[in-house]
């Protein structure tokens, strides 16, 4: 089985929640990275999504653009985050899922790329300008390799659109909580509970919420709904904040976050 | 075909298709709709028509530029979308989304703009249309477009100076497409040229053919046949797929002159068929500048309206199946041919238009005998103080 999906399923069992933290892989170095994501783990971190930097990001707030330029311009690219996953992986069996947007895997090549996302012992990707309709290629490679590939609903999403997404997307959904891009924001949008009950409909699999989670009371408020969170934004300015202190700073925030995670469900479908 | 790139609705050839974030697929999905019905209504069409005749100017005038045909040894004809209302083919575009915009009961419109002159044709048409019109433009462009800002604001646009990454053309496009996916429910993306995600590859297309429609039948009737060679500017490339299309099953040549700024060597230019390799931004799978990495390059042409990292799908797809030829000349170039046809024909031209002629110099003995039409895309006005500045340098 794939290690997203039995952290999920044992998360479960424990009656507890996902907590997906991202990363700008490179940011603010990939030896900081490379220290970052054990210390996460052992801070409460369930999951780790690595955000592989593009030259030009839409999905992204100013946050994520900012990390992602700087850690270009220290030289961050796909082969270097595969040797940096290697690093980590022999100090931590956390899931990681890369992220990012589709030239550089493009560019990489389709068929390496999920070569090394396995070599590598990288269990997931997502592409956030990636829609199933344009993914058969990927994803005919990821269920192959059994690496996961999770696509994205959003706000807007049509009952076909959720139908489509819910059916690709493996092992879970990533619910965009609100119409925008990546960011920290004040309060979160009043349909999440009634839009999470409609995707559920059409699916079993889990729902992750991100976009927009920033602090622990934000998460709280959407935990009995969903089955994960995202936070990447806000982690991010905590580490740039920090400045030298980043390692301990992102692991209060982390454990600030994990500890509203074991939250019974109240899905109103019982299922979550 | 491209593994990982299936063929479908969208797709030209292997190129095309639709790489957004999935908050915009289903407003892709209503404006392709809202084309495809609204863009096909009687209605519709008879108030394009007449806002393209009586309020832009069309049809616009193909010109048989003797002067400079002496100098060429072949008959050169110049379509003349310079003297449209606003100065470039831009507004053929702008009024056909604006009008489909209003129709679909969208309240804004948001657009990219680099040196301004689509930004301008927008706020034109939104001015004309009563809708709020809000054009995102790199701060970089800002300051060195210091009319044309003025322009847009004159028309009630409101002008958002980009900050973020090279400050430019690129960037403008990625914070439009934030700005839309932030507001998608009320705001309609009037995308500038014949790139971006489906469906408005073929709709800038389709609005912009209205060039190669009336070249054809004006040809026709001066001639009593069709032109041997097609030439055109490419940047995103609306102007030159929209005298290209309408010729498309004819055994006409078709080239499409992109800008080689310093030089393809040195590294800063704007040639993505020339120099480029298939990718994917802004939505789109085509020829772009990138580096080994996958990294989006910054595009370098005087032309701001050529300064693009990318370039259309279907270009990509007649650069493969060699339906067009792609070709590239300098700034040093395009600067020549502009004082050339200032001189002799009295036109001045865009500096994107500039290009065209540079190629058609450049490369005179290749068109022996022939009869050409070349797309005057747009009037040199807009480009006088890059001019003085630039030969100042
Ligand atoms: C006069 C003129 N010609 C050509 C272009 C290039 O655009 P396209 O390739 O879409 O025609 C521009 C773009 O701003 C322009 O202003």
């Amino acid at each position: 089985m794939n290690r997203i999906e039995e952290k999920l399923k044992q998360l479960k069992k424990e009656n507890k929640k996902a907590l997906i933290l991202y990363l700008t892989a490179g940011y603010p170095s990939l030896a900081a990275t490379e220290k970052l994501v054990p210390e996460l783990e052992r801070a409460g971190a369930d999951i780790i999504e690595l955000g592989v930097p593009f030259s030009d990001p839409v999905a992204d707030g100013v946050t994520i653009q900012r990390t992602s330029a700087a850690a270009l311009a220290s030289g961050t690219n796909l082969t270097k985050i595969f040797r940096t996953v290697s690093r980590i992986r022999k100090k931590s069996r956390v899931p990681i899922i890369l992220m990012g947007y589709y030239n550089p895997i493009l560019s990489y090549g389709l068929d390496r790329f999920v070569a090394d996302c396995k070599k590598k012992e990288v269990d997931g990707i997502i592409c956030a300008d990636l829609p199933p309709d344009e993914a058969q290629e990927l994803l005919r490679l990821t269920r192959k390799a059994e690496i996961g590939l999770i696509f994205l609903l959003a706000p807007t999403s049509t009952p076909e659109r959720i139908k489509l997404v819910t059916k690709a997307s493996c092992p879970f959904i990533y619910y965009v909580s609100v119409t925008g891009v990546t960011g920290v924001r004040k309060s979160l949008p009043k349909d999440i509970r009634a839009k999470i009950t409609q995707i559920r409909r059409y699916t079993k699999k889990p729902v992750c919420l991100g976009f927009g989670v920033s602090n622990a009371s934000q998460a709280k408020e959407v935990l009995p709904f969903v089955d994960g969170v995202i936070v990447g934004s806000a982690l991010l300015d905590c580490i740039e904040k920090a400045g030298r202190n980043y390692l301990d700073a992102a692991k209060k925030f982390t454990a600030s976050l994990a500890a509203v995670t074991p939250h019974p469900s109240l899905s109103p479908t019982g299922r979550g | 075909m491209r593994k990982g790139l299936r063929k479908n609705k969208g797709y030209f050839g292997k190129f095309g298709g639709r790489f957004v974030p999935e908050t915009l697929v289903p407003a892709l999905s209503e404006v392709e709709e809202a084309y495809r019905t609204i863009g096909r209504s009687r209605e519709f069409k008879a108030r394009l028509n007449d806002l393209l005749a009586n309020y832009a100017g069309r049809p616009t005038p193909l010109y048989h530029a003797q002067n400079i045909s002496n100098r060429l040894n072949f008959k050169l004809y110049l379509k003349r979308e310079d003297l449209l209302h606003s100065g470039a083919h831009k507004i053929n575009n702008t009024l056909g989304q604006a009008l489909l915009a209003k129709m679909m009961g969208k309240t804004r419109v948001i657009a990219e703009t680099g040196a301004g002159q689509h930004g301008v044709a927008t706020a034109i048409a939104c001015a004309l249309l009563n809708l709020k019109c809000a054009i995102f433009m790199g701060k970089v462009d800002v300051e060195r477009q210091k009319s044309n800002v003025y322009r847009m604001r004159l028309c009630g646009a409101e002008v958002i100076p980009v900050e973020s990454g090279s400050q430019t053309l690129k960037d403008a496009i990625n914070e439009a497409l934030r700005d839309w996916v932030t507001n998608v429910r009320s705001t309609y993306y009037l995308f500038g040229t014949a790139a971006g995600p489906h469906p408005f590859p073929t709709i800038v297309r389709d609005f912009q053919s209205v060039i190669g429609q009336e070249s054809r039948k004006q040809i026709l009737k001066a001639e009593k046949r069709l032109p041997d060679t097609l030439v055109a500017c490419v940047g995103g490339g609306s102007n030159s797929i929209g005298l290209f299309y309408p010729f498309l099953r004819d055994k006409v040549k078709f080239i499409g002159v992109e800008a080689a700024g310093m030089g393809i060597s040195s590294g800063k230019h704007a040639a993505a068929l020339g120099a480029g390799r298939p990718g994917v931004l802004h939505g789109t799978y085509s020829y772009l500048l990138q580096d080994k990495d996958g990294q989006i390059k910054i595009a370098h042409s005087v032309a701001a309206g050529l300064d693009y990292p990318g370039v259309g799908p279907e270009h990509s797809f007649y650069k493969e199946n060699r339906r067009a030829k792609y070709v590239s000349v300098t700034d040093k170039e395009a600067l020549a041919a502009f004082h050339l046809l200032s001189e002799v024909e009295g036109i001045i031209p865009a500096l994107e238009s500039s290009h065209s002629l540079a190629y058609l110099l450049k490369s005179k003995k290749e068109f022996a005998g022939q009869m050409v039409i070349m797309c005057l895309s747009g009037r040199g006005d807009k480009d006088l103080e890059e001019v003085l500045r630039v030969e100042n340098e």
